[in-house]
């Protein structure tokens, strides 16, 4: 029974994304609603019942392999479509079926009235698809297809209203530059089944087969490249915010429950390689340190809700990137799930605000809405409250604490660079907060929030309140719900027994509640126009910092002049010369063929006399 | 000494070869028709040969199954010809049937 | 020596007369010659010892096939303008390539059954009655074949000759 749920429930959104897709649009738009929600309903449904049957009656090594099929076996290489059940993957698939199906209930609202959405709910399911498909292979290999898969389903799901052409661009610049990363991680994959001889993860993970020493250090790098790009980290930031010309719902989706979450279980998943390969690790900790200052100082400029919620992303992911640099994996996945739930309640809450202020995003034509749709500011509230990381009684406060600890332990100067990033989060989100749903009410909203999209708002604010208590440092309540679970897989928690745990929880829980009260006191609401700051260190965060300028000179324009001298095409001489030969070839040839009986009789004898020879005297 | 069968070999290739030369050399019909007629008697020479060879009926067998081919082929071959020739087709070129219409 | 001099003096006449079939620009020239060359060919079988494929030969190839032939070139009703045209056709320069594939064919032949070709042994007559229970004893689906083979011959010589009357009619 265990072994035959991880693929039924990995065939369940596969499923209905092919009879979507194969209904080519044609399926009434209730029908494809109601499809695509109950297939991921049905899949976190069973996802839930095997988390049941798997913790009641847990395998052996806490591990179950499901071989499906041999993909190939070529000499000593042997790829196998496989799964493999075991905390880490659980915890990942009811975030991903969890989650999904929630945004999927929210998205049967949200897209009520668009003609193409048997199209969107297609890509939708897809996408929980591959991302089942990565967080389950038990086969590198078969991990990159739902890698792959996510990649595409993000381009597709960018650019879904495509007509735009901004967002056409926005998807383009999506794939392409997690495509570089991709294309890291392909070379990590060669790198690693060369030298190793297979890309199954748990025997490239056994100590004797890793060894050290620059071959790790380099297949660690390239891998990190990957998770890099898809995690949206630095230097790869740059397609996150571009991101949300996408429908809500699929913002939603990529930034909880599927896509930039994958380059955190990659890592997390492969964390013994990681650990063989020092250089890399501290790598990791300064790249995601560095994001997640430089995110939280764009967000704290941005005018537009998405795009703010765009910059916390990439900076909760630098959170996690810090984590995982300081080998606090447990405590990543921990950040990586609560930052699932209060990232999709907001972006959810944010969506049905955008849906009430007829699409007005600029928060400061927003104002005052708490009044209008008291549900959506609570849930907003909600998930900013756990976003801030209020302490106690949010979900936020005890990932971000299992963080901040594990920093202060790898070296303080991360801890303080993360606590800094603790203020500026409570800032951004609290102006946010402030100047969306209080103030003077500036375009009014028409319309009520449906009960489709209120249902996942209000679980989601439950979660995203509740949701930490399974995991509490030892100062408070010796509650380790999580990593004792993922203690097979990630090796036994180190944050648990750490010392000098109440003064750190202390400065952590007074970092928020800084921020928030210099939040209230910049943007508390007052009488009078706000308008948003306009000095050239504004201009530069709200750009994020410069580097799609930077990016557009050293690698957009040298290669798009490139184009330009090649404009006619230069290279395809080469096979232009191998097509005329062709032609050239077979015009000879074709002149064998005239009609003329004495000249095929002529060959025919030719031939019997090559035969001949060829036959008589080899 | 009598004759070998290499001797008839040698003849029957000779024969064929001719018969070749004609099928290739020829522009009219007929004369290929007679040219494909000297290369199957070639062929039933040889199969008459290895009989001789093996001291088996085997060879005059096979001859009779060349000579029903023959006067087969020879039948609708020459059918063929007369319906050219009366459908406009005097010279009974066999290069201008490449036209691949009546 | 002496005992291979029928033999010698039939492939002789066989080789010489296909030639001049072959050579010839009159049809029924080249129709004569064919018949000699069948005969001379009908004098080999009877030196292998095949009497009974000699007298078919005679019979069927030199009798009813060239009968056949001379039909035609009757039928074609040929004169001397078709044999000039003949003339041109057959101009030497157009000799040389077929001439060359035949020469080279006929050495690839000689060296594949000649060289090849077991050691002769005592010629010993195999006759009719022979020849008659090997083709009524294991050969007789192939005696079938070729009665269908004949069969298809006549109904599409039938057929393809039956156009000419209709269209000559009108």
């Amino acid at each position: 029974m265990l072994a035959l749920l991880p693929p039924l429930i990995v065939l369940c959104p596969l499923a209905a994304a092919t009879i979507l897709l194969l209904s080519a649009g044609r399926m009434p738009p209730p029908a494809a609603r109601v499809l695509a929600a109950g297939a991921v309903g049905l899949a976190a449904a069973l996802t839930l019942w095997l988390a049941v049957l798997f913790l009641s009656a847990p395998p052996p090594t806490y591990r179950l392999d499901v071989v499906l099929w041999h993909w190939m076996r070529v000499g000593g290489f042997d790829a196998r479509i496989a799964f493999t059940l075991d905390p880490l993957s659980l915890v990942m698939m009811l975030v991903v079926t969890g989650v999904g199906f929630l945004i999927h209930l929210y998205a049967c609202g949200y897209m009520r009235g668009d003609p193409d959405v048997a199209r969107f709910f297609a890509c939708m399911t897809l996408f929980v698809a591959a991302m089942l498909v990565l967080v389950l292979s038990s086969d590198l290999l078969c991990l990159y297809i739902g890698w792959e898969g996510v990649g595409l389903c993000s381009y597709l799901l960018i650019g879904f209203w495509y007509a735009e052409a901004a967002n056409g661009a926005a998807a383009r610049k999506a794939f392409i530059v997690t495509r570089i990363g991709d294309a890291a991680l392909l070379c990590g994959l060669l790198l690693l089944a060369t030298r190793i001889g297979g890309l199954d993860i748990a025997t490239l993970l056994q100590p004797g087969h890793l060894g050290g020493g620059p071959v790790a250090e380099a297949a660690a790098a390239l891998l990190l490249g990957g998770a890099l790009a898809k995690s949206a980290q630095v230097p790869f930031q740059v397609w996150l915010p571009d991101a949300m010309a996408g429908p809500t719902p699929v913002s939603a989706l990529i930034h909880a429950a599927t896509m930039v979450t994958a380059g955190v279980y990659l890592i997390a998943r492969l964390h013994p390689l990681f650990l063989a390969a020092p250089t890399v690790m501290a790598a990791t900790a300064v790249l995601g340190l560095v994001t997640l200052l430089l995110a939280a100082g764009s967000a704290l400029a941005q005018t537009d809700i998405k795009r703010i919620l765009a910059f916390s992303t990439i900076s909760q992911l630098g959170y996690m990137f810090l984590a995982l640099g300081t080998g606090a994996w447990g405590a990543a996945i921990f950040h990586l799930v609560t930052h699932a739930i209060f990232k999709a309640l907001l972006f959810m809450a944010a969506g049905a605000v955008i849906l009430r202020v007829h699409h007005q995003q600029d928060i400061f034509r927003m104002g005052g809405l708490g009044r209008a749709m008291p549900g959506v500011f609570a849930a907003f509230a909600a998930g900013a409250a756990a976003l801030a990381g209020l302490p106690l009684v949010t979900a936020g406060f005890y990932s971000k604490e299992a963080i901040l600890q594990q920093a202060w332990h790898a070296a303080p100067l991360l801890w303080a660079g993360a606590l800094l990033g603790a203020f500026l989060t409570a800032l951004y989100i609290s102006r946010c907060l402030l100047i969306v749903f209080l103030g003077p009410v500036r375009t009014a909203p028409t319309g009520r929030t449906e009960a489709s999209m209120a249902i996942p708002l209000a679980g989601l604010s439950v979660l995203a309140l509740t949701g930490g208590l399974i995991e509490m440092p030892n100062a408070i309540a010796p509650v380790h719900l999580l990593f004792r679970l993922l203690a097979p897989v990630l090796g036994p928690p180190t944050a648990e027994d750490a010392e000098g745990g109440a003064g750190l929880l202390l400065a952590g829980a007074l970092a928020p509640l800084a921020g928030i009260a210099v939040a209230w006191g910049l943007w508390r609401p007052r009488a009078g126009a706000i308008a948003p700051a306009d000095d050239g260190l504004a201009r530069g965060a709200r750009a994020g910092w410069g580097f799609d300028a930077i990016y557009g000179l050293l690698l957009v324009r040298p290669f798009l002049a490139l184009g330009w001298l090649n404009r006619r095409d230069l290279f395809d001489r080469v096979p232009d010369l191998l097509a005329a030969a062709t032609r050239w070839g077979a015009r000879l040839l074709g002149r064998m063929q005239d009609g003329r009986v004495r000249r095929y009789a002529g060959w025919i004898a030719a031939g019997t006399v090559a035969a001949l020879c060829l036959a008589v005297r080899p | 000494m009598t004759a070998t069968p290499a001797q008839a070999l040698l003849l029957a290739s000779m024969l064929f070869a001719l018969g070749l030369l004609g099928v290739l050399v020829r522009r009219n019909l007929l004369f290929m028709l007679m040219s494909i007629e000297i290369m199957l008697n070639a062929a039933a020479l040889a199969f008459v040969a290895a009989g001789m060879r093996w001291h088996a009926a085997d060879g005059q067998v096979m001859f009779m199954m060349i000579l029903a081919l023959a006067a087969a082929e020879a039948a609708v071959g020459l059918a063929i010809l007369l319906r050219l020739h009366a459908a406009g087709r005097p010279t009974l070129d066999a290069d201008t049937g490449n036209r691949l219409k009546g | 020596m002496t005992a291979n001099l029928p033999f010698l003096l039939s492939a002789l006449v066989a080789v010489w007369a296909t030639f001049m079939v072959v050579t010839r620009a009159v049809a029924i020239h080249a129709l004569l010659y064919l018949v000699v060359a069948l005969l001379a060919l009908a004098c080999v079988f009877d030196v292998l010892g095949a009497p009974f494929a000699a007298i078919l030969e005679v019979i069927v190839y030199a009798g009813a096939i060239m009968v056949l032939f001379v039909f035609v070139v009757m039928m074609l009703n040929l004169g001397r303008p078709d044999s000039l045209r003949e003339n041109t056709w057959i101009a030497p320069r157009i000799w040389i390539g077929p001439g060359l594939l035949a020469a080279l064919l006929l050495a690839a032949l000689a060296d594949a059954l000649v060289m090849a070709a077991p050691g002769g042994g005592r010629i010993a007559v195999i006759d009719t009655r022979q020849v008659g229970l090997a083709l009524y004893g294991p050969y007789v689906l192939m005696v079938e074949l070729a009665s269908f083979l004949l069969l298809a011959g006549l109904v599409s010589a039938f057929r393809i000759g039956r156009h000419i009357r209709d269209e000559d009619a009108p």
